[in-house]
C-alpha cells in the first residue's frame, strides 16, 4: 500500500517537476511547481514528518509560490518573443548542466541502496521531537542559520529603504 | 463508512450555514441602516436566499473568451477545496473530531496559505484588469495578515503547550489534565466555565485574541479590510467574471471561511465547546453544561455570535484605504503580537 502511494507520488512529481520545465506559459508553469511542492509534501507525509510536510506546505506552496507569481506578473513575462541568448552562454549552461549530472551520478554512485533501515521512533516527525533534536544535536548549524536569515533580512530591509537624499 | 456521513453532513452543514449566513448578513445590515430587509419569501425572508441561490444555479455558466478556462475552471473549486478542508481538524465536541492529527492549528495555517493560489489563479484566468488588481490586493493582504494571525496563535500555543486543536480544547475547562488558573493565581479545574477560558488564562492572551480576530477579518477579505472587492473601484474583485455555479462556490467560500476562523478563535481563545456557565459551591452548572451535545451546541452558539460580530462590524465600519491597511498591519499589529508571543514566554516561565 505505502510503496504503491509512494511510486505514484514519486510519478506525479517528476512529471509535474517536467511540465515546470516543458509548459510554455510561465503562469502555468509556475503553477505546476505548485503541483510539485504539493506531491513533496506528500511524500513527507509518508515519511511520517508532518510537522515538516506542514512547513514546507505553508513556506513553499504558499509564501514563495505566491511571490513568484507575483514576480512574474509584475515583469509581464507573457510574451512570446524571448530574448535569443548568445551562443557563449549556452556553450556554458551545458557545461555547467553537464558538471552538475557529473556530481549527482558520483554522488549516487557512492550511496548503497536498497539498505533501508526502520525509522527508530513513531513520533520521529512531531514537533517536540523535532524540537529536541533541533536544540540538542544540531543547535550550531540551527543558529548559524539563524544568522544566515538575519543578514538576508538586513540586506532585503536596506535594498527596500528609501533615499534619504 | 461514517468518513463519508460526516464528510457530506459537513458539507450540508456548511451549505446551509452559508445560506443562512447571508439572509443574517442581510437582516442585520437592514436593522443597522434601519430598513426591514428581506421580507417578502417566507416567514420573515428566510426562503429569500434558497430563493436567490435557485436563480443564481440557473443562470449561464458563462467563461470569457479570452480567459484561460482550464484555471478559470479550476480557481473557484480550489478555493472552496481548501477552505472545506480546513473543517477537517475542528473539534465540534469533546467525542467528535474529524481528524484528530498532533498539528491541527497548523494544516490550518496552511490551508489558508493554499485559499491564496486560489484567488491568484481566479484573477488572473479572468483576463480581466479589475479581476486581477482584486487579486493582487487580496494577496498582498492576506500574505500580510497571516504573520500577526500566526503569531497572536503561536503566543496561544505557548501557554496550551499542543499543536493539536481538540487538546488546546480540553485545557479550558473542567475536563483539562493539566492545573489551569485564572490569570495566573486561581486555580480553576474544578470551577470551570468562562473563568477557565484561555482569554483568562493569561491576560495578554486577549490582546492575542483581538489581534487574530482582526486577521481573520482580513483573511476572509471582509469589512473593513476589503479593498480586494471594492466595489466603488473594482466592480467586484477578482470574482468579477465569475457567474452561475462558479459565482456561488466563491462565495460559499467566503462564508465557510467566516465560520473556520471564527471557529479557530473560538477554540483558541474563548473555551472551544466548554459551556461559559462555572460550578458555583453545589449548584454544577459547569457539571451538568457540558458534554458531546453540549459541546456542539456551545461551540456552534459561540461561533455563530463571532460570525454575528464579524456582520456587525461590516456594516458599521467604512473601509481601509490600501496603504493604511499595510501600515496597520506591519506598524501596528505585528510588534503587539510580537510582544504578545514573548509575554507568554515569560509568563510560561515564571508565572505557571
Amino acid at each position: 500500500m505505502n510503496q504503491s502511494v509512494f511510486y505514484l507520488l514519486s510519478f506525479m512529481t517528476v512529471l509535474f517537476a517536467l511540465l515546470v520545465v516543458f509548459s510554455k506559459n510561465p503562469i502555468h508553469s509556475a503553477l505546476y511547481m505548485v503541483l510539485t511542492f504539493f506531491t513533496i509534501t506528500c511524500h513527507y507525509v509518508l515519511l511520517n514528518a508532518q510537522f515538516l510536510a506542514i512547513v514546507n506546505f505553508i513556506v513553499y506552496m504558499g509564501a514563495i509560490m505566491v511571490l513568484i507569481l507575483f514576480a512574474m506578473m509584475f515583469l509581464n513575462l507573457g510574451k512570446d518573443t524571448e530574448p535569443q541568448k548568445p551562443v557563449l552562454l549556452k556553450f556554458a549552461a551545458v557545461i555547467a548542466a553537464g558538471l552538475l549530472l557529473v556530481t549527482i551520478f558520483a554522488a549516487l554512485k557512492k550511496t548503497d541502496g536498497g539498505q533501508i533501515t526502520g525509522i527508530a521512533s513513531n513520533n520521529i516527525g512531531l514537533v517536540k521531537e523535532l524540537g529536541k533534536t533541533l536544540f540538542r544535536d544540531f543547535l550550531l548549524p540551527f543558529e548559524i542559520i539563524s544568522i544566515l536569515l538575519l543578514s538576508a533580512m538586513v540586506g532585503a530591509v536596506l535594498l527596500a529603504k528609501r533615499d534619504t537624499k | 463508512m461514517t468518513f463519508y456521513i460526516i464528510s457530506i453532513s459537513l458539507l450540508a452543514f456548511v451549505a446551509i450555514y452559508a445560506l443562512m449566513g447571508v439572509w443574517a448578513e442581510r437582516k442585520i445590515s437592514a436593522l443597522i441602516q434601519d430598513r426591514v430587509g428581506p421580507v417578502e419569501t417566507g416567514k420573515f425572508g428566510l426562503l429569500q436566499t434558497f430563493a436567490d441561490i435557485i436563480k443564481l444555479l440557473q443562470k449561464e455558466d458563462i467563461v470569457p473568451t479570452t480567459a484561460d478556462k482550464v484555471l478559470f475552471t479550476l480557481a473557484p473549486v480550489l478555493v472552496f477545496t481548501s477552505v472545506f478542508m480546513g473543517f477537517a481538524v475542528l473539534p465540534f465536541s469533546p467525542a467528535y473530531i474529524s481528524s484528530n492529527i498532533n498539528i491541527g492549528l497548523f494544516y490550518f495555517m496552511a490551508i489558508i496559505s493554499i485559499e491564496v493560489v486560489g484567488i491568484l489563479m481566479a484573477g488572473w484566468a479572468s483576463n480581466n484588469k479589475y479581476a486581477f488588481l482584486g487579486s493582487i490586493r487580496s494577496i498582498a493582504q492576506i500574505i500580510a495578515y497571516e504573520i500577526p494571525a500566526g503569531i497572536a496563535v503561536l503566543s496561544a500555543v505557548m501557554i496550551y503547550q499542543s499543536l493539536n486543536l481538540q487538546e488546546i480544547a480540553f485545557q479550558q475547562g473542567i475536563y483539562a489534565k493539566s492545573d489551569i488558573y485564572f490569570f495566573g493565581f486561581w486555580k480553576v479545574n474544578t470551577v470551570g466555565g468562562f473563568l477557565s477560558w484561555g482569554v483568562f488564562q493569561a491576560p495578554h492572551l486577549f490582546v492575542a485574541a483581538i489581534i487574530y480576530f482582526i486577521a481573520s477579518l482580513a483573511e476572509a477579505n471582509r469589512t473593513p479590510f476589503d479593498i480586494p472587492e471594492a466595489e466603488s473601484e473594482l466592480v467586484a474583485g477578482f470574482h468579477v467574471e465569475y457567474s452561475g455555479f462558479k459565482f456561488g462556490a466563491l462565495f460559499l467560500a467566503e462564508y465557510a471561511m467566516m465560520f473556520l476562523t471564527s471557529m479557530v478563535l473560538v477554540i483558541l481563545f474563548f473555551g472551544a465547546w466548554y459551556s461559559p456557565l462555572p460550578n458555583i459551591a453545589k449548584v454544577q452548572l459547569a457539571e451538568w453544561t457540558n458534554g458531546t451535545y453540549w459541546g456542539i451546541f456551545w461551540i456552534l452558539l459561540k461561533t455563530l455570535l463571532i460570525v454575528v460580530l464579524q456582520i456587525w462590524i461590516r456594516w458599521t465600519l467604512p473601509r481601509f484605504r490600501a496603504d493604511q491597511l499595510m501600515n496597520f498591519c506591519w506598524k501596528v499589529l505585528i510588534p503587539v503580537s510580537f510582544a504578545c508571543l514573548f509575554i507568554s514566554a515569560f509568563w510560561k516561565l515564571i508565572v505557571l
